[in-house]
């Protein structure tokens, strides 16, 4: 442990600024080294740990502004604090803990990797999402998941109005209650498949021992998004 | 876009450090909105007396003789102040006939404010400008909510800059942008006879929940009733003599933080507006929910 702490570089956003802290973590990109990085006294500041592609550890000491983590490839980032709009947007791979609450569009379009998110989420929690997964363990806002095409949400807590409007191929398991139900989002059965994938996504979210029983899956009755032959005459 | 910050110190220890507390808040939005800037400050409670905040071109030779006619006009003695393009009068005469003295006095006058506490200072600028020309650094106080504004709504001119006041020691600043604030302004002016001094969406906003608060209701309910009545996308801080309150719209289409600790709350549209706020490690920080009226009274 002591000799990996020594291997700790600490960035500090009082001494440098953004941008220069951007390009020391950038600077790692393309290597398959490891490294362990921290980042003091965020401060509420945008776009911090952005466009990482390398398996480096991140620690963000507080509370970060919009898009945090945007685009992560490989990275492990950690915030202890909350962060703003649009964290892990557009992820590829790798892995995004918050550990405490985050705002709007968490995890939007991310196309792989795993967001957990210790407290809850605002409005918009996985918009778009195309492939990545999130594991929320308090509530989600309004419209989570609206348009999602793949990938999956899980909620430990409640979900608000409009859960999984007009959403594709994705899949959403809450544990709480859910306001509403988004256009075209429905209920469906829980198969052993669903809870084998389920089950996977609670241990990588570090919280394997949750009973499976208390949660429900939604997700497209595939109305909307389908065309239907019968209507051709309307065009 | 629009930034918007608030301050509402519940620890009377804290009322010394307002304007050093809330003047950094302020300027740290000021990407959100560097157009123009205001702040509601609430200070200096009169034992019953007016303080009517007025923006005027006029010098103090000029003003000497505008209180001397207020005066002799209203038949009640006027203490005046200046701060910058700002002046503080102090009079315990009806702001009916006030606004009707100044009016003839100094027709280019802009009067901000009527209230025992608050005093509104405004104007085009940066953030930092508008700051440092009225001192809000040194401001004591008990609370204080600012705006940083990029117009989108109506012109960029000190009377389109917030906060808007429409009633006693109250204000209100919004982020976003009303859809149905022509016909409420036609609804407010016919039904409860209230004069509009700008095309403003913000004012509407401000009337509306004014008119709630003089037929009695609280401001926490007048927000509640904004809920229903108002169509757009706002983020709205609040503020009466004694009191403080935030709602978003029921979309959450504009950014909000608060921040509580046993000796204050914090509103900022992002978190980095208060990241310099003493025990700000310690505090609860959270996204107000959309459609959900937070309110604090002073104790």
């Amino acid at each position: 442990m002591s000799a990996l702490r020594e291997n700790v570089r600490v960035l500090d956003l009082l001494e440098m600024s953004r941008r220069k802290v951007n390009v020391a973590l950038q600077s790692h990109n393309g290597s398959s080294e490891p490294a362990h990085l921290r980042i003091l006294n965020p401060a509420g500041a945008h776009a911090l740990a952005c466009g990482l592609d390398a398996p480096v550890s991140v620690d963000i000491e507080g509370h970060t502004g919009y898009f945090c983590a945007g685009m992560n490839k490989l990275a492990q980032i950690t915030v202890f604090g909350n962060a703003g709009q649009g964290v892990a947007e557009n992820m590829m791979s790798g892995r995004v803990h918050v550990r405490g609450d985050v705002s709007q569009s968490a995890a939007a379009t991310a196309h792989g990797g795993l967001l957990v998110v210790e407290g809850n989420a605002a409005a918009r929690c996985g918009i778009s999402l195309k492939g990545g997964n999130i594991v929320v363990k308090g509530n989600v806002g309004h419209m989570s998941m609206f348009m999602a095409q793949a990938g999956c949400l899980v909620v430990l807590g409640d979900a608000d109005e409009a859960l999984g409007d007009s959403i594709y191929e994705a899949a959403i398991y809450v544990r709480g209650s859910v306001a509403s139900l988004g256009a075209d989002c429905v209920e469906k059965d829980m198969a052993d498949s669903h809870r084998e994938q389920l089950r996977g996504l609670l241990r990588e979210a570090s919280c394997g021992d949750i009973k499976l029983d208390g949660f429900r899956r939604y997700g497209s009755a595939r109305e909307l998004y389908h065309f239907k032959q019968q209507n051709i005459g309307v065009y | 876009m629009c930034g918007i910050v608030g301050l509402f110190l519940k620890d009377p220890a804290l009322h010394d450090s307002l304007g050093e507390m809330f003047a950094p808040m302020l300027i740290e939005m000021s990407d959100r909105g560097p157009d123009s800037a205001g702040v509601a400050v609430y200070r200096n409670a009169t034992n019953g007396s007016r303080k009517f905040t007025v923006s005027t071109g006029l010098d103090e030779g000029d003003w000497n003789e505008v209180c001397n006619q207020l005066h002799r006009l209203t038949g009640k003695k006027v203490a005046s102040v200046q701060n910058c393009s700002h002046r503080v009068l102090t009079t315990d005469a009806e702001p009916a006939e006030v606004e009707k003295a100044l009016a003839d006095l100094d027709p280019l006058a802009q009067l901000m404010s009527v209230g025992r506490m608050m005093e509104i200072y405004k104007e085009v600028g940066l953030p930092a400008e508008v700051v440092e020309r009225f001192g809000i650094s040194g401001m004591k106080g008990s609370h204080a909510i600012g705006h940083t504004r990029m117009a989108t709504e109506s012109a960029v001119i000190t009377a389109g800059s917030h906060p808007f006041s429409t009633g006693l020691d109250m204000c209100l600043v919004h982020n976003g942008s009303l859809s149905n604030h022509n016909r409420l302004r036609e609804v407010l002016r016919r039904r409860a006879g209230i004069e509009f001094k700008t095309e403003n969406d913000t004012e509407v906003a401000a009337a509306y929940i004014s008119d709630r608060i003089d037929s009695g209701h609280s401001l926490h309910n007048a927000l509640e009733a904004c809920i229903d009545d108002l169509d757009g996308f706002y983020t709205f801080v609040a503020g009466t003599s004694d009191g403080f309150a935030a709602l978003r719209d029921p979309i959450a289409c504009k950014p909000a933080v608060l921040a509580e600790t046993a000796s204050y709350v914090a509103f900022g549209s992002e978190y980095r507006a208060l990241a310099r706020l003493p025990d700000i490690a310690a505090a609860r920080v959270w996204e107000p929910d959309p459609a959900k009226v937070y309110s604090w009274t002073m104790q």
